[in-house]
């Protein structure tokens, strides 16, 4: 039935990389008809969701979790997890804290020092996923605490706050577009998540990061440092967690210690409602922006409909089973 | 010379893996390596790719001595290695796959995407291979699967090309494309070594065979003087006695398994056939045939869409394997390590694993004595060879393993096996001692179904031989009346000659890996 030259039949075949491609874009049109219909749906039940300031404001509120889950979308993609974006994003808002208020020192070297920071937490979680071979769970599990004690060592336990240096504010709700009353912070969602994708898709790492994730060992026997990638990725998602530390800390005029824990399901869950698998790789930049705005979509719409916080979380853990399952549902339809 | 080993050994703790070995690859030659498991031969792999450092002796390429410090180090010297298990990244295209870790870059960092389609594009038109660059490996069948790891070998302009197992998941036809492919790489600069379990295929492909055997160097002769008997008898250290002959109960057979016009949505048209006691039914066909889906079928992890199945006489209905285990059918499937056993687990945990249920507890606690005394019994009646019932599973070779599956079927005391591929990808000595125990089993009045790719296997192994064909029974024959051409006959009979049928997508099942 094969023979050694391309006869007809294997012609045939050809198809079938197409066929395949359709189906994981179907994946991602899938998220996207999801959060068009919770979109819709929304926008009947309630006149106050579909206006100019409530979608601004549902960008606005994608911002942090976006950032987040556009950096550990890298780790998860690899067959790895980050649990330490949370904490590690307080941590930075206290270290960004630290550098302009109580150092002084100004803005712009602030703001880079606290994304290095997070670029240092993720570069620590990277060597100990890598170089000592622990599961990346205990690993980052591990640094969220510390990350978490940190941040109120560092801190004093009490908040910093920004209200001397305005321009640090605007970062975040400052309005770059005249006249539009559109928030930066949305703007450098947008652009992160551009270079997120390019990185992704363009470049050698990118390759490297799906090559791991889709089979380590075969990657390590194909003559690529393996070790070195993974550290750099877990790294890449620590800048990611500095730039959410100074995106959060900017909006709230203060880093406040106690807070994080939580942000990091939050973001695992918008990667995964993406159509990210844990098992590692496959998964998208674009999915992973959809699943952050479908979270921040349920959870703005179902403040506009007043129904309480608890329920908020229930629905929003009913959707990721959902999900999950019409996930997996569909690839064993195949 | 191209590639020497002279003196090669390696220690690890408590076993001398290899010994003063030695391997001459002449230039321009296909040189088979040959070895029981566990004779060194995967050791020797990891030697030449720089995943282990001799302790003692070196390695000599082109007369210059050789060493290897890591898999991306042996490429560059121009060795490349097919492992057994595929080095394939399953979510990657296959020009992804075939030029991983040397994409060609703009800038350093970016990819040239276009560039990379077209090299793999002209690679696989010169080698006559049918594959697309752009289509994804997970989708690909294994045999085009096992093209890709082939073309990504050979892209690293490589000098010595070294196969281990490579046909171990072809059928007749892929082989013959990979031998074709063998004969295009042979230049006089160049050579393969060529390890395989295959004994026919040396034959048709090698032009000297080394043989070693426990992580030693015992000969090497030159393959069309030499017949595969003193190969065999040089590898095992012993002349293997006489062809097991089907054996079991011959006389006033009942029949234990009576299947009528079973039929799944996705392959199996109208399949019917009996089962009787202490008897070996051979399923023979090619690949997709829909062999593996029948006994998938049989024990309730396939849908059954139509068709009626009796077990002495008493109709039933299987919906699950645990179901098919409650009615004492094991299923050993073909993919033994995915789908037979737990690998990180001991021998022990995975003998006694399905039956602590029912035969090792009492008021809720596991009984771990009488589990470590069953495992004990079956080990040395089955002859599995381990140091001890706590061995890890994955330190096994391949025909121990596959009796570690045996054994914990027979631990629940199954009347009925299904064995699909029981002697996939295990060599010549543990071979014979798998076909042993399936002669012992039918002669304790054990009903077995053999489903196997490997004609010579069925032919000599059952005493009836049932015959499918794109989803149906072609044939029935009896142990007399098969023969290579006979069976073949009703393998390859197309739909059309057997009845109308609607077109089945053989692609999907013939894709095992996914």
């Amino acid at each position: 039935m094969t023979s050694p030259t391309v006869t007809e039949e294997e012609r045939q075949t050809a198809p079938a990389s197409v066929r395949r491609t359709l189906r994981d874009r179907i994946q991602q049109f899938l998220a996207f008809a999801s959060l068009i219909v919770i979109f819709g749906f929304f926008s009947m039940v309630s006149p106050n969701f579909f206006n100019y300031g409530n979608v601004t404001n549902i960008l606005f509120s994608t911002v942090v979790i976006g950032l987040l889950a556009l950096g550990t979308t890298f780790v998860i993609i690899t067959g790895g997890i980050d649990l330490s974006i949370g904490t590690g994003m307080a941590l930075c808002a206290v270290i960004s804290g630290v550098l302009i208020v109580n150092t002084g020192l100004p803005l712009p070297i602030g703001v880079l020092g606290a994304i290095l920071f997070g670029g240092l937490l993720g570069l620590v979680n990277g060597l100990n996923v890598a170089v000592l071979g622990l599961p990346p769970f205990i690993a980052t599990l591990a640094m969220m605490l510390v990350a978490q004690g940190l941040a109120l060592v560092v801190s004093n336990s009490t908040p910093i706050y920004f209200d001397q240096t305005p321009g640090y504010i605007d970062l975040s709700i400052g309005s770059l577009v005249p006249g539009a009353n559109f928030p930066n912070a949305v703007l450098i969602l947008a652009v992160v998540a551009v270079l997120a994708g390019v990185l992704l898709n363009k470049t050698v790492l990118g390759r490297y990061t799906y090559s791991i994730g889709s089979n380590e060992e075969a990657t390590a026997l194909s003559g690529i440092d393996v070790r070195r990638w993974k550290i750099l990725i877990y790294t890449l998602a620590g800048l990611f967690t500095g730039l959410a530390g100074v995106m959060i800390s900017a909006r709230l005029g203060s880093a406040q210690p106690a807070t994080g824990m939580g942000y990091e399901l939050q973001a695992i869950a918008a990667v995964v409602i993406g159509g990210t698998s844990l098992s590692g790789g496959k998964g998208s930049i674009v999915g992973t922006v959809i699943g952050a705005l479908i979270i921040s979509v349920l959870n703005n719409g179902l403040q506009i409909m007043s129904i309480p916080q608890e329920w908020q979380n229930v629905i929003l853990g009913c959707v990721i089973l959902l999900a999950v399952y019409a996930d997996m549902a569909r690839k064993r339809a195949r | 010379m191209l590639l020497e080993a002279r003196g090669v050994g390696k220690n690890f703790p408590g076993v001398r893996a290899l010994q003063d070995m030695h391997i001459e690859l002449r230039h321009g030659e296909v040189l088979a390596l040959v070895g029981e498991n566990g004779a060194g031969k995967s050791t020797l792999m990891k030697l030449l790719s720089g995943i282990y450092t001799p302790d003692d002796g070196e390695f000599f390429l082109d007369g210059r001595p050789l060493e290897v410090s890591s898999p991306k180090h042996a490429l560059e010297q121009g060795i490349s290695i097919i492992h057994q298990e595929f080095n394939l990244m399953p979510d990657l295209t296959v020009a992804q796959n075939i030029f991983i870790g040397r994409e060609p870059r703009s800038g350093g960092f970016f990819l040239g995407e276009r560039t990379l389609n077209a090299r793999a594009k002209e690679l696989i038109d010169r080698l006559h291979l049918p594959l697309d660059p752009r289509q994804v490996v997970g989708s690909l069948t294994v045999a085009r699967q096992q093209m890709v790891e082939i073309a990504k070998a050979l892209s690293y302009d490589a000098k010595v090309l070294i196969m281990d197992e490579p046909t171990a998941a072809l059928n007749d036809a892929e082989v013959q494309v990979l031998h074709d492919l063998i004969r295009r790489f042979r230049r006089p600069d160049t050579g393969v070594i060529y390890i395989s379990h295959r004994m026919h295929e040396l034959k048709a492909i090698t032009d000297r065979i080394t043989v070693i055997r426990d992580g030693r160097y015992v000969d090497t002769l030159d393959t069309p003087t030499t017949s595969m008997r003193e190969v065999i008898a040089r590898m095992v250290g012993r002349e293997i006695t006489g062809e097991a002959a089907p054996e079991g109960v011959r006389t006033g057979r009942e029949t234990v398994l009576s299947v009528r016009g079973l039929s799944t949505k996705a392959l199996l048209r109208n399949v019917s056939f009996d089962l009787q006691e202490g008897e070996i039914l051979g399923f023979a066909g090619l690949m997709g045939a829909g062999r593996t889906e029948v006994a998938r079928a049989l024990v309730g992890a396939d849908v059954v869409e139509s068709g009626t199945i009796a077990l002495r006489g008493r109709p039933v209905r299987i919906s699950s394997p645990a179901e098919a285990a409650k009615h004492r059918i094991g299923y050993l499937s073909e993919d033994r390590k995915h789908l037979g056993l737990l690998l990180e687990q001991d021998v022990n945990s995975n003998v006694v694993l399905s039956s602590i249920r029912d035969l090792f507890q009492s008021f809720g606690f596991v009984r771990p004595k009488a589990m470590r005394e069953r495992s004990t019994e079956l080990v040395s009646s089955l002859r599995i060879r381990t140091p001890s019932i706590d061995q890890t599973v994955k330190n096994l070779s391949g025909g121990n393993q596959q009796k570690v599956v045996i054994a914990k079927w027979l631990v629940k005391d199954c009347d009925i096996l299904i064995f699909d591929e029981p002697t996939r990808g295990i060599d010549v000595g543990a071979k014979e001692e798998i076909y042993r125990l399936l002669n012992e089993l039918a002669g304790r009045g054990k009903s077995i179904i053999m489903i196997s790719s490997e004609l010579p296997e069925v032919l000599r192994m059952s005493h009836r031989i049932v015959v499918m064909s794109e989803g149906r029974v072609t044939g029935h024959l009896s142990a007399d009346e098969a023969t290579q051409e006979s069976v073949m006959h009703y393998a390859t009979l197309r739909p059309d000659e057997t009845g109308p049928q609607e077109n089945p997508d053989h692609s999907a099942t013939e894709a095992g890996v996914r």
